[in-house]
């Protein structure tokens, strides 16, 4: 209990949203009477985070996620329910808080965007009462570290959006936070920028032991940093745990692709009662549950030619794209 | 809630002079487009008004100079910034800095009134080429103090619209409410007319709302014209402590509100 730098109880979030009717008679009825609804986007949400760890929240769009990072970095209120980050109340945004932390949001950013990075980040240092020596010191490793030395002194509307991300992470990380809350960081980038990015995090976690929340559409983001997921399905907490027993849980099934040796062979496959899920010519790949792998295999082996043969686990990005619709896991 | 000291001020200035440097046209057009007082001065001399107030021909068009200095370094934009930046999420950012977004703002209006500077000198010399006989050299004091009531005409107006723009945090469209300040503020201020000319009793009106001490009073000031110095610094003093606590207020209130829409 008490290295946990995150504790969330009970924690809830509403909105008050107001509706309008199309047309010229909603518009009016908006005009002179505004229907608002109260919304919970989050309902009495609970856990833990210790001191070093890595933790993705998992959802789809409007489950919730984005609004936790934003309730535990203290840029909203919640209703309900407590919380303490570092032992601070987040939304009372306490200097000596706001040092601990940042936040990083993949389509937002804090650079100037007429100026070169190197300002920003000497305007940050001097916000986080950074030194001039010190923070030379830090941007010159930082810098080092994500690879932008020669970007520092182009104006950030001139840089392409890998750069300005690797950017806006020097500028979020030059009072050395030791919480980072990342929405979304790789959003928008190629693959080789998401893999430096994924690469600098995992870095930046081992050398401070900083605790890292992050959100990502992006699975790989999810599968190579985080080992613990929370999955959140319309503001309440469906999952909280280790991410590969979450994968075994909800994927109790694996995919054999058969490669037979005559065209009859993979007819009479295809027509043996299996679940097929792909198909073309001699290739066939079947799903099965996973306690039945050895006998399957078995029934296959004895009444087909078969010429080769391989068990894969089902893609990642499938088997999460299934929990994101699912109300229990 | 402030948590400013010498080396965040400082750098803030830099890095915001060093921006506004980057719009230097846009600047010099807005400059250019402050020049409101002077076609104020020609229908004034024009129709021989300022002999109904006793101002001189000469006075009349030192003070309308002086009143398009001050405005040029009076200008106010924070609420229409801060309602973009507040509506899209932008804010969202500093609002975890620790130090408040407002100083941002400061920076940046302060930043800009450096960059328009020489762009004022440059027309006020056009100014003196045109009109020679309202050349004049204030005194040393007169100056500093004209320059002072400036800055704090400045606060006046960057505090009001400030508590303006923390309204973006219960209404979607904050600068509205601005709108309506804008009248009295171009009527009340001195910008078309100098106080003085005002009826009495509407003058004893006018006094007691902040707004003859936008222009008016550092304008008078510095062109040399009569004006009671103490009771302008009073009122001035007056009315930034009147609205920095209603400013902090709001601003711990609206912050509460916050969404952070648009992230």
């Amino acid at each position: 209990m008490e290295d946990n730098i995150i504790q969330v109880t009970n924690l809830s979030k509403s909105f008050d949203i107001s509706s309008k009717e199309p047309g010229v008679k909603g518009t009016l009825k908006h005009f002179f009477k505004r229907e608002t609804k109260s919304i919970e986007v989050i309902k009495n949400v609970n856990f833990q985070i210790k001191k070093g760890e890595i933790v993705g929240f998992l959802g789809a769009n409007g489950a919730g996620k984005t609004t936790i990072l934003k309730i535990l970095c203290g840029l909203i209120y919640p209703s309900k329910g407590k919380l303490s980050v570092a032992d601070y109340l987040p939304y009372k945004r306490r200097p000596n808080f706001l040092k601990k932390i940042t936040l990083i949001m993949g389509q937002k950013q804090q650079l100037i965007w007429d100026l070169p990075p190197i300002e920003s980040f000497y305007l940050n240092a001097a916000i986080y009462d950074i030194e001039k020596f010190e923070a030379k010191k830090r941007i010159k490793k930082l810098s080092d570290m994500l690879e932008i030395e020669k970007e520092l002194y182009i104006p950030v509307r001139k840089l392409s959006l890998g750069q300005r991300m690797k950017s806006e992470l020097l500028a979020a990380l030059i009072h050395k936070p030791n919480i980072l809350f990342l929405d979304e960081p790789t959003l928008g980038l190629d693959i080789n920028a998401q893999r430096n990015l994924r690469k600098f995090l995992q870095i930046y976690n081992k050398e401070t032991d900083a605790t890292i929340c992050l959100t990502s559409h992006y699975m790989k983001d999810i599968t190579s940093l985080c080992k613990r997921v929370i999955c959140i399905h319309e503001g309440c907490i469906t999952y909280d745990g280790k991410l590969d027993k979450l994968l075994k849980r909800i994927s109790p099934v694996k995919d054999i692709l058969i490669i037979c040796k005559t065209d009859k062979d993979a007819k009479e496959l295809s027509n043996s009662g299996f679940i097929i899920k792909n198909k073309s010519q001699k290739e066939i790949t079947i799903t099965i549950k996973k306690d039945s792998i050895k006998s399957t295999l078995k029934k296959i082996l004895n009444k087909f030619d078969i010429e080769d043969l391989y068990i894969n686990e089902p893609p990642v990005d499938e088997i999460i794209g299934n929990i994101l619709i699912k109300k229990k896991l | 809630m402030f948590n400013l000291n010498k080396n965040k001020l400082t750098t803030l200035l830099k890095v915001q002079y060093s921006n506004m440097l980057e719009y230097r046209v846009e600047i010099a057009l807005w400059a250019i487009s402050g020049i409101i007082p002077f076609f104020m001065l020609n229908i004034w001399t024009n129709n021989n008004l300022n002999e109904s107030i006793n101002l001189s021909n000469v006075m009349l068009s030192r003070y309308f100079l002086s009143a398009f200095f001050v405005r040029q370094f009076s200008v106010v934009w924070v609420v229409f910034t801060f309602e973009e930046d507040a509506l899209l999420g932008k804010i969202s950012p500093y609002l975890i800095q620790p130090l408040n977004p407002f100083f941002r703002y400061l920076a940046q209006h302060i930043a800009e009134q450096i960059t328009r500077f020489p762009f004022a000198i440059i027309i006020a010399l056009i100014f003196f080429l045109i009109n020679p006989e309202s050349i004049w050299i204030p005194s040393l004091g007169l100056f500093l103090l004209s320059c002072l009531s400036t800055f704090f005409s400045f606060l006046i107006q960057f505090l009001i619209q400030s508590i303006i723009a923390c309204f973006c945090f219960w209404t979607e469209k904050a600068s509205s409410i601005e709108r309506l300040l804008f009248i009295p503020t171009l009527f009340l201020s001195g910008l078309l007319a100098p106080v003085i000319s005002f009826p009495e009793y509407v003058k004893s009106w006018i006094y007691i709302t902040p707004f003859p001490y936008l222009i008016d009073f550092p304008a008078n000031m510095l062109s040399g014209n009569n004006t009671n110095v103490i009771s302008g610094f009073v009122m001035q003093i007056f009315w930034i402590s009147l609205l920095l606590p209603i400013f902090k207020r709001i601003w711990s209130l609206g912050t509460k509100k916050y969404t952070a829409m648009g992230s």
